[in-house]
């Protein structure tokens, strides 16, 4: 019988299989960053181990980096201890490290695949559930814990059980004008819920999938840990070594042509059978938003906020009581009329170059609303350079919106970059946990085009809507 | 990870039930950066208490700990079993542990005994009674040793192998060195390396 993507590309890496035994898996690529990495050195340290392949392992700072002023000492001083600790552990390993100010210094995420070091066919781990981004090129890529990340430096493996695998096949040419990669992964996730995808690696296909970009791609895998999975792949296409080729770590010459003969095997057999397999129509799908405390209370941006007594299966109803009563909404309420106080373009789920391009042809030309404020973060550097070298930024800044460095910013709130208590964002990130930006922060998730139609109209809004006001608005006014 | 064969100490008697991870370490110690120095944070809200037994002069350098039914209930933090290590003991007894925390505690070294609460209730009374007296916890026999106290105690035998031979994950792992060179060894030359070569 034939083979999933996923079950080749497990295959290819186990280093010992034995009867009554997880698989011992070989890992290509170990991303680290400050938060999961100290004890982990630290575990190394005591038991006088080395790290065992340091040209597999890199490292970056990302959650703990302020995003003003990163030529100045860092306030707090717990950020600052754990990004002091990953120097001095980078260095007295001999690991690769991106630093604050470094060109490649960046969310994770972003960094590895913009350096070229994500590759079809890959085994990538980090410390870091989000780790399910690289899965987008065809690689096998899961977050691990900390004993796990020290498992993984000393020894370049992990022992691991194989997970089953689900299909998510997205019929139709083309998602619909208007529609976006995140407005899909969201409705995927409302679709089968947050537990739909455990201990399973999703492969998302079908013609509407094949016509995506890579930013797409890795915005809809970065998410796949939201519907509880395991990992999320794409079967690696000409899309995919287009954007490989030729950067910094792709393989050049004859190592080229032969990685690309063997990225053209990693598919999933006709013959292959998936344990499970869900389908979803491309015509019916909307921009999407949450309107609750978790990725999968979301709805599409024309439908109001649902009545939990709508709902069927009591802990539903009772998620739903909750997270109304947390986000400060009323049943029936129409999205649209939702206003907000803060919009955040950034994260690895959205704050890469593609992103930032949308964000910016929306907002370009207009004034972000009265009271308003946004945060523009890109994933990286790297991407940050990139537009400004587009002039993005001064688009950003002349409608009203801050730009700033790299780093996770207000997807999680570890820096400076917090919602106060009871203020609400249209984030483009991929939490909407209570608290998850800030204490007592109300998130709606929202794809990069929604979030920046969202900041000139003031209220949760798609670009369609911002035509709509221009045409009532007279020019000049 | 220190081998565990037979340990001999004098012990903690903790008679309080439902210890949680909490109570074990609070929360504002899991943002240190290594796996040492939580001693001063072990059961820190009722170190507060001179009276609490841990405070008691004759119980410095115990490092045998005796408590209470459901020890290490709550959040699964792995900083619980370090504190207790770091604080100096080497083995816990209870009549009944919480999974998560018995796990991260084997995984780490830290020998958890579990015995009938008759036997814990004894060992209580000899250690109150004597802060001076000995338990023996022996992983070889299985066994618990104290005076006028001999108890067997169950541990699996994949556990019990780990422990006797100070096996972590990584040092079972590395057992398998010779496949794992030779997977490395047949690596395609095309597959990504983060430093220039
Ligand atoms: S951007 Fe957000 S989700 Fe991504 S790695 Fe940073 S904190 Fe995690």
């Amino acid at each position: 019988m034939g083979r999933t993507l996923a079950e080749k590309v497990w295959d290819d890496h186990v280093v010992r299989r034995a009867e009554g035994e997880p698989d011992l898996l070989y890992i290509d690529l170990h991303l680290l960053h400050e938060v999961t990495s100290p004890q982990a050195f630290d575990g190394l340290r005591k038991s006088g181990r080395q790290v065992r392949r340091l040209d597999l392992t890199i490292a970056t700072e990302d959650h703990n980096t302020p995003t003003l002023d990163i030529d100045k000492p860092i306030a707090d001083p717990v950020s600052r201890a754990q990004l002091e600790t990953l120097r001095k552990n980078c260095a007295d390993f001999g690991v690769r490290l991106h630093s604050l100010g470094d060109v490649e210094q960046g969310v994770v995420h972003v960094v590895g695949p913009q350096l070229g070091l994500t590759q079809p066919g890959t085994t990538v781990v980090c410390g870091d559930s989000h780790t399910s981004t690289h899965g987008a090129f065809g690689a096998l890529a899961f977050g691990i814990g900390t004993s796990q990340v020290e498992h993984v430096l000393a020894t370049q493996t992990l022992p691991l059980a194989r997970p089953k695998t689900m299909a998510i096949t997205v019929e139709g040419d083309e998602l619909p004008e208007g529609v976006t990669a995140k407005d899909l992964i969201l409705a995927i996730i409302a679709r089968i819920g947050t537990g739909g995808g455990q201990g399973y690696i999703l492969e998302y296909r079908g013609p509407a999938i094949e016509k995506l970009s890579m930013e797409a791609r890795m915005t809809i895998c970065n998410m796949s840990i939201e519907a509880g999975a395991r990992a999320g792949m794409i079967a690696p296409d000409e899309t995919t070594f287009e954007y490989i080729k030729g950067r910094d770590h792709a393989p050049k010459g004859e190592d080229w042509d032969a990685a690309v003969a063997y990225w053209k095997t990693l598919k999933t057999d006709e013959d292959a059978e998936f344990d499970a397999e869900v389908v979803i129509k491309a015509e019916e799908l909307a921009p999407f938003v949450t309107w609750g405390t978790n990725p999968g209370q979301g709805a599409p941006l024309s439908a109001s906020v649902p009545d939990p007594a709508s709902y069927e299966d009591a802990s539903e109803r009772l998620a739903a009581e909750k997270a109304l009563e947390y986000m400060g909404l009323e049943a029936g309420q129409p999205l649209r009329d939702i206003k907000v106080d803060t919009v955040f373009v950034g994260s690895c789920t959205n704050g890469r170059i593609e992103d930032l391009r949308a964000a910016a042809a929306i907002v370009e030309g207009r004034k972000i609303a009265d009271g308003v404020r946004m945060l523009v973060v890109p994933g990286s550097a790297r991407v940050g350079l990139q537009a400004v070298s587009e002039g993005l930024d001064k688009v950003f800044k002349e409608a009203g919106a801050e730009w700033r460095h790299a780093g996770c910013s207000m997807c999680l709130g570890m820096n400076p970059d917090q919602l106060a208590p009871g203020e609400r964002s249209a984030s483009t990130s991929n939490r909407n946990f209570e608290g998850r930006q800030g204490k007592g922060g109300r998130t709606h998730l929202v794809s990069p085009q929604v979030a920046a139609a969202t900041a000139v109209l003031g209220h949760l809004a798609s670009p369609a809507d911002l035509s709509e006001a221009d045409a009532r608005t007279p020019a000049g006014v | 990870m220190e081998a565990f064969t037979t340990h001999t100490g004098r012990a903690v008697p903790l008679r309080r039930s439902n210890v949680d991870t909490d109570q074990i370490i609070p929360a504002h110690w899991l943002k240190k950066v290594t796996r040492d120095g939580f001693e001063d944070g072990l059961f820190e809200a009722w170190r507060k208490d001179p009276e609490f037994i841990l405070n008691k002069e004759e119980r410095v350098g115990a490092t045998v700990l005796v408590a209470g039914p459901d020890f290490g209930t709550g959040s699964s933090r792995e900083h619980a079993v370090w504190a207790l290590q770091n604080y100096g003991f080497k083995t816990v007894i209870s009549s009944r542990f919480a999974d998560i925390f018995r796990g991260n505690s084997l995984k780490n070294g830290l020998l958890t005994v579990v015995l009938d609460q008759k036997v814990v209730d004894a060992l209580w009374e000899l250690t109150e009674q004597d802060p001076t007296a000995e338990i023996t916890v022996d992983l070889r026999e299985r066994q618990v040793l104290a005076e006028g106290i001999t108890a067997d105690f169950e541990l699996d035998e994949n556990a019990r192998w780990r422990l006797l031979n100070g096996l972590d994950d990584i040092s079972i792992t590395l057992q398998n060195e010779g496949d794992i060179a030779a997977y490395e060894a047949d690596r395609p030359a095309y597959k990504p390396r983060t430093v220039q070569v």
